[in-house]
């Protein structure tokens, strides 16, 4: 079953490539061999001067029409913008009693000193765990577009040995690359303290893996990153995430004690859930952000 | 305070036009890096500091390099067509 | 005039937001290359990130991070536009990179990032007048 989806997906890929596949002649039978493009330019020469007459029109007007769209659209934005309230006064709307209890009670609630942490991964962590679901569903759709069925092993091969010879890149990639990954792992761990998180440590030490890759070559991350130990990593963050969650909203809606507790404000051990989801979505965006780097550069992870 | 905050929206404006009408597809995603970089500083005087930080690190770095990376791969297949057109022709 | 001036000065950060958001969208409609198009998208979307922050701040305040002990509504701004954003930004990024593998897909058919010639090939393909 596996083997077969593989080969159906492999078959549609190489022949909407090659401008053989056709959604049409698909739904009707099984695509022809012949290739039908050449029959259609072959016939289609008198035909032609239709539809280029259409197309010519078309592109004159567009251009008007898309212009006037964008100038209504831009004069009544002005004029919206116009009643805004003033910029930067006390006293707007948006500054209304849900900011002022988020304020007020976050740090006694979540006990995250960083009160937008404390909204994002505890008063709103389910919308969270949807974003980093976004995340991974948008590396699958690329992994689907972009992944090299037919493995080709010569090309990653010479850019291995460009890559090696350039010395000034290695040097400063060895100087450089722990300082990033240590600076990625601190705003993770420090996301409930101070500004950071998951989402920027994560594409911090994203960044490093890059560049890493970019110097010394894939073989050094291939040990303990390789496909396989690619979807484990990011599953196990994700179903932690949703576990651990689930376990809090449960505890919370029935009133029953947990075993997380907010700890002292300040500390690096407090904040209850906030540090392990941080750490759990800063592994999800490494992931993503280097496994979007390899496919789009050698086609596979 | 004020005159630099207006300076860095004048600049980040001028970037966003120069991003599109910029012929060369390289130049203009160097432009809207710089663009990123801009609005990341404009949100840190903004006192949203976790967004300055977010916005350096994705918006500056990880999208602008896909999108050279996609410019690379983009060369390398019209290298390769025509490579093959070439073949075809001598043969 | 004095008066104009002022309302306009009031309002500046939302303006450059409303401009780089027709700057985005001019672009999105009006470039035929694939590549621009995305960078409009872009563009756009920080612009709309811009205006929700811009909305959010208030002058004189601090950053929502709490000091001390002392939670007074009225020392910090607003946090909640801070943590949209965030989720935005995250969602572009995604969106970006599987328009650019689009792309690549599209290119390695078509030879071509104008969608306008895109377009008319597919019609000859299938047919269509």
């Amino acid at each position: 079953m596996k083997n077969g989806k593989k080969r159906s997906i492999k078959a549609f890929l190489r022949d909407w490539d090659a401008g053989r596949f056709d959604l049409d002649a698909a739904a009707a039978e099984p695509y022809s061999a012949a290739p039908e493009g050449e029959s259609a330019e072959g016939t289609a020469t008198p035909e032609e001067s239709l539809p280029r007459r259409d197309v010519k029109a078309y592109r004159a007007v567009y251009p008007l029409l898309a212009a006037m769209l964008g100038a209504i659209m831009i004069v009544f934005l002005f004029l919206a913008v116009l009643d805004l309230p003033a910029f930067g006064k006390a006293g707007n709307p948006s500054e209304n009693e849900v900011v002022r209890r988020y304020v007020e009670s976050g740090l006694s609630e979540t006990g995250a000193v960083n009160i937008v942490s404390g909204v994002i991964l505890d008063y709103r962590a389910f919308d969270t765990l949807g974003e980093s679901h976004v995340l991974f569903t948008g590396l699958a759709a690329v992994l689907i577009l972009l992944l090299e069925l037919d493995g080709k092993k010569e090309e990653p091969d010479l850019g291995l040995i460009r890559m090696k010879a350039d010395s000034i890149l290695g040097t400063a990639a060895r100087l450089l690359i722990p300082i990033i990954v240590l600076f990625g792992i601190y705003v993770i761990l420090n996301g409930h303290l101070g500004p950071g998180g998951g989402f920027s440590g994560g594409a911090i030490i994203g960044a490093g893996l890059i560049l890493y890759a970019e110097a010394f070559g894939y073989e050094g991350l291939e040990r303990f990153l390789n496909f396989r130990s690619f979807r484990i990593i990011c599953l196990a963050a994700l179903w932690f995430y949703s576990i651990s969650k689930c376990y809090s909203f449960f505890c919370g809606a029935n009133g029953l004690h947990t075993v997380f507790t907010t700890g002292t404000p300040g500390r690096i051990l407090s904040a209850g859930l906030i540090l392990p989801l941080n750490i759990a979505v800063g592994v999800v965006v490494a992931c993503t952000m280097y496994g979007l780097y390899s496919l789009f550069q050698r086609g596979r992870i | 305070m004020d005159y630099f905050e207006l300076l860095l929206l004048g600049l980040l404006v001028i970037c966003g036009i120069a991003t599109c009408i910029t012929k060369n597809l390289l130049s203009s995603i160097v432009i809207f890096m710089a663009y990123s970089v801009i609005m990341s500083v404009i949100w840190a005087l903004l006192k949203a500091p976790d967004l300055a930080v977010t916005e350096a690190a994705v918006g500056a770095g990880i999208s602008s390099i896909l999108m050279f990376l996609t410019l690379k791969k983009l060369r390398d297949i019209r290298k390769k067509a025509e490579d093959e057109k070439r073949e075809e022709e001598e043969h | 005039m004095t008066e104009v001036l002022q309302k306009l000065w009031d309002v500046r950060v939302f303006l450059a937001a409303v401009v780089l958001f027709a700057v985005g969208f001019v672009t999105l409609l009006l470039h035929r290359n694939l590549m621009k198009k995305i960078i409009g998208l872009n563009i756009m979307d920080t612009a709309a990130y811009l205006l929700l922050t811009a909305l959010g701040f208030i002058e004189g305040r601090l950053s929502p991070i709490v000091l001390g002990e002392n939670t007074d509504p009225l020392l910090y701004v607003n946090p909640l536009p801070a943590g949209l954003v965030l989720t935005g930004i995250v969602v572009s990024v995604s969106v970006t990179a599987v328009l650019l593998a689009l792309t690549v897909r599209l290119y390695k058919r078509y030879h071509t990032l104008d969608l306008d010639v895109i377009y008319a090939t597919a019609m000859k393909e299938h047919g269509v007048n």
